[in-house]
């Protein structure tokens, strides 16, 4: 009864549960953005830029997802670099398994023959860097110890680079210039895909001891040392073994503050923890401001009803319909009103949850959860809003009532 | 003593009009008998109006007693009487007073609705009731679908399906030409052949006629009470 009530008022039925569809809709999207995001940065974003058990030593962490204020960063600048004999103690005194390599970059520019690529990513690297990054080889192969100590001109290339520079012939063997210095290809790394829009696969990675190391960083210093340790806890010990070591070799006292920086994966994810908290904090405000509204218009549709109806429910208590039946009567149709207005919100919400998926690089995925909230706070707000109307509709007199046009 | 259905002992019913109290009934006794068919009369401002809510128990008496199928009804609240009108009363109105987005059968049903009756027998119930008024090829049809005559006759199933104690019709005429009028009390000397109480309340004389009782009211009171020879509808 209640849906054929509605049915026949479509465009009325429709404006009344606007309100409510615009909440839920909201709810169900930023929830589904922000638990994406979630998952992206767990999942992809921290182990992929830090790796999984991996931290890096550097002069000042590069995730900062917070406020840098200009202090913070002159306090960064001032900081002396990590250099050789740093990444020496940290290896010989680290006291736990682990595997270490050093590494400088810088964004450059790669040729091969008459074709160049700008904005590459020239990465020198100790030979465990590989194992570390858990880089898999499409093809070819990474290079060893003696190519690395000696500072063999081999280069391992990324699947963009390749596909830039060496189209349609097989890169192995083949020489790239790299800051004017000839590099032999020796592997290529399987594609990593893109993250935020950015391209993970435009890069080159040579020997640290190679001659390119000069063009990246300045003698006996480096931009990072990564450490990866072979289980969660050893990598617990390793970071604090690391501060310490790192704490006694800057002679810090112990009100000073590190001035060094330890990256972890959870590291990078607590910039990104705040902004989601924040989200998740803002939500529920927003959430009920549209519902509070959307209750309201529901509240003046279900009165309108009451007196457009009034003959109706005149009839219905001739024909013995109690106070509570009118009561619920009202109170369902309201509610109904306003679960359609959920329930449409839940699908307008995963439709955009989708659409940000398909059109940004954000990714999305809807949380079971918000759908249940949805639906209650649907039958919730509907059942508020129509106990005024309802209570009136039921107190009508039925003479009256019957009387009216 | 008779077996009476409906037993009213100097009913009275006062409204507040602004500053003056009036008296819409004076002191009314009346006492209808099973299987009676009763018109009641009389001129508008005789009470009629207030003396059919009396009757339909949608109103209560400012003093006096009404006797309903042996329940007191004059003092129930709000549920009770609601509960009794389901129940005990089937009305009639002289505007139909059909729900027009549902259809025949499910205006029909309204009354079990509210008697609790699961949708099974209800519609079973709903059918029978139709079909008893000659609507079983119109079940389906929508008030705006129907003539007045049918509409009628419709408001009539609806009123007899929970089987009252009485039919209760308010002017059930008033919105009819004189051929569905025939019609429509002719459905009435049948239902009461068939043992049904009917009290009709109305100012047509020819309706009227149809009763073998006519209670005439005038300024809130009883003016005259009589049997007459019914009138069939041919």
């Amino acid at each position: 009864m209640a849906f054929n009530t509605l049915w026949t008022q479509k465009l009325k039925s429709f404006f009344s549960l606007i309100g409510v569809l615009i909440g839920v809709t909201f709810l169900i999207a930023v929830v589904s953005i922000v638990q994406g995001m979630n998952v992206y940065m767990e999942e992809e974003f921290a182990n992929r830029l830090v790796g999984l058990n991996t931290f890096q030593l550097r002069r000042m962490s590069d995730f900062n997802m917070g406020n840098v204020t200009e202090d913070m960063w002159k306090e960064w600048m001032r900081r002396p670099r990590i250099n050789n004999e740093d990444a020496n103690v940290v290896e010989a005194r680290l006291g736990t398994p682990a595997l270490f390599s050093r590494s400088c970059d810088e964004q450059g520019k790669v040729t091969v023959g008459n074709r160049s690529a700008k904005g590459i990513n020239l990465n020198v690297v100790d030979a465990p860097y590989f194992q570390i990054k858990n880089y898999e080889f499409a093809s070819g192969r990474p290079f060893t110890a003696q190519e690395a100590r000696a500072g063999a001109a081999v280069a391992v290339i990324g699947a963009e680079v390749a596909e830039k520079l060496f189209p349609g012939v097989n890169p192995l063997g083949r020489t790239a210039t790299v800051a004017s210095l000839p590099y032999r290809v020796i592997g290529i790394i399987q594609k990593q895909g893109t993250m935020f829009g950015f391209s993970m696969d435009k890069f080159v990675i040579m020997p640290y001891e190679s001659p390119a190391r000069r063009q990246a960083c300045r003698l006996a210093f480096m931009d990072e040392l990564h450490v990866k340790s072979p289980t969660v806890a050893q990598m617990t010990a390793a970071v604090d073994r690391t501060e310490e070591l790192m704490r006694i070799r800057r002679r810090l006292r112990p009100n000073q503050e590190d001035n060094f920086a330890i990256q972890t994966a959870a590291g990078a994810l607590s910039g990104w923890k705040q902004i989601s908290t924040v989200l998740f904090a803002a939500l529920p405000g927003l959430v009920a401001i549209s519902l509070v509204v959307g209750g309201i218009v529901i509240m003046n549709i279900m009165l309108m009803a009451v007196s457009e109806r009034t003959r109706e429910i005149g009839i219905r208590k001739a024909l013995g319909a109690k106070r509570r039946d009118i009561l619920a009567q009202f109170i369902i149709e309201s509610a109904t009103i306003s679960t359609v207005g959920a329930l449409f919100g839940i699908a307008l919400g995963i439709g955009l949850a989708y659409l940000v998926k398909a059109l940004t690089p954000l990714p999305a995925s809807v949380a079971p959860w918000s759908i249940g909230v949805g639906v209650f706070l649907g039958v919730a707000v509907g059942m508020i809003a129509g106990v005024y109307p309802a209570s009136r509709a039921s107190r009508l007199d039925p003479i009256t009532a019957l009387r009216s046009e | 003593m008779s077996d009476l259905v409906i037993q009213i002992v100097d009913l009275t019913r006062e409204y507040q009009m602004g500053e003056d109290r009036v008296q819409a009934l004076k002191g009314v006794s009346l006492e209808i008998a099973r299987n009676e068919y009763v018109a009641i009369m009389g001129p508008s401002g005789s009470g009629k109006s207030t003396m059919m809510n009396m009757l339909g128990c949608l109103d209560t008496p400012t003093s006096g007693e009404y006797w309903l199928n042996g329940q007191e009804v004059s003092r129930m609240p709000d549920d009770a009487l609601a509960r009794v009108r389901n129940r005990e009363i089937g009305f009639v109105f002289q505007t139909f007073n059909l729900l027009p987005r549902a259809s025949a059968l499910q205006n029909v049903e309204l009354p079990l609705v509210y008697a609790g009756v699961s949708s099974r027998a209800r519609r079973d119930r709903a059918r029978a009731a139709l079909e008893r008024v000659g609507l079983g090829n119109r079940m389906d049809h929508k008030p705006n679908e129907l003539s007045g005559g049918q509409r009628q006759r419709v408001a009539i199933a609806r009123a007899l399906v929970n089987e009252p104690s009485i039919l209760l019709a308010d002017e059930p005429t008033g919105n009819l030409d004189s051929a569905t009028s025939a019609d429509v009390m002719r459905v009435f000397d049948r239902l009461q052949a068939q043992g049904q109480t009917i009290v009709v309340v109305t100012h047509e004389a020819d309706i009227a006629a149809h009763a073998a009782r006519v209670v005439t009211l005038k300024d809130g009171l009883v003016a005259s009470d009589a049997r007459q020879e019914r009138i069939q509808a041919a």
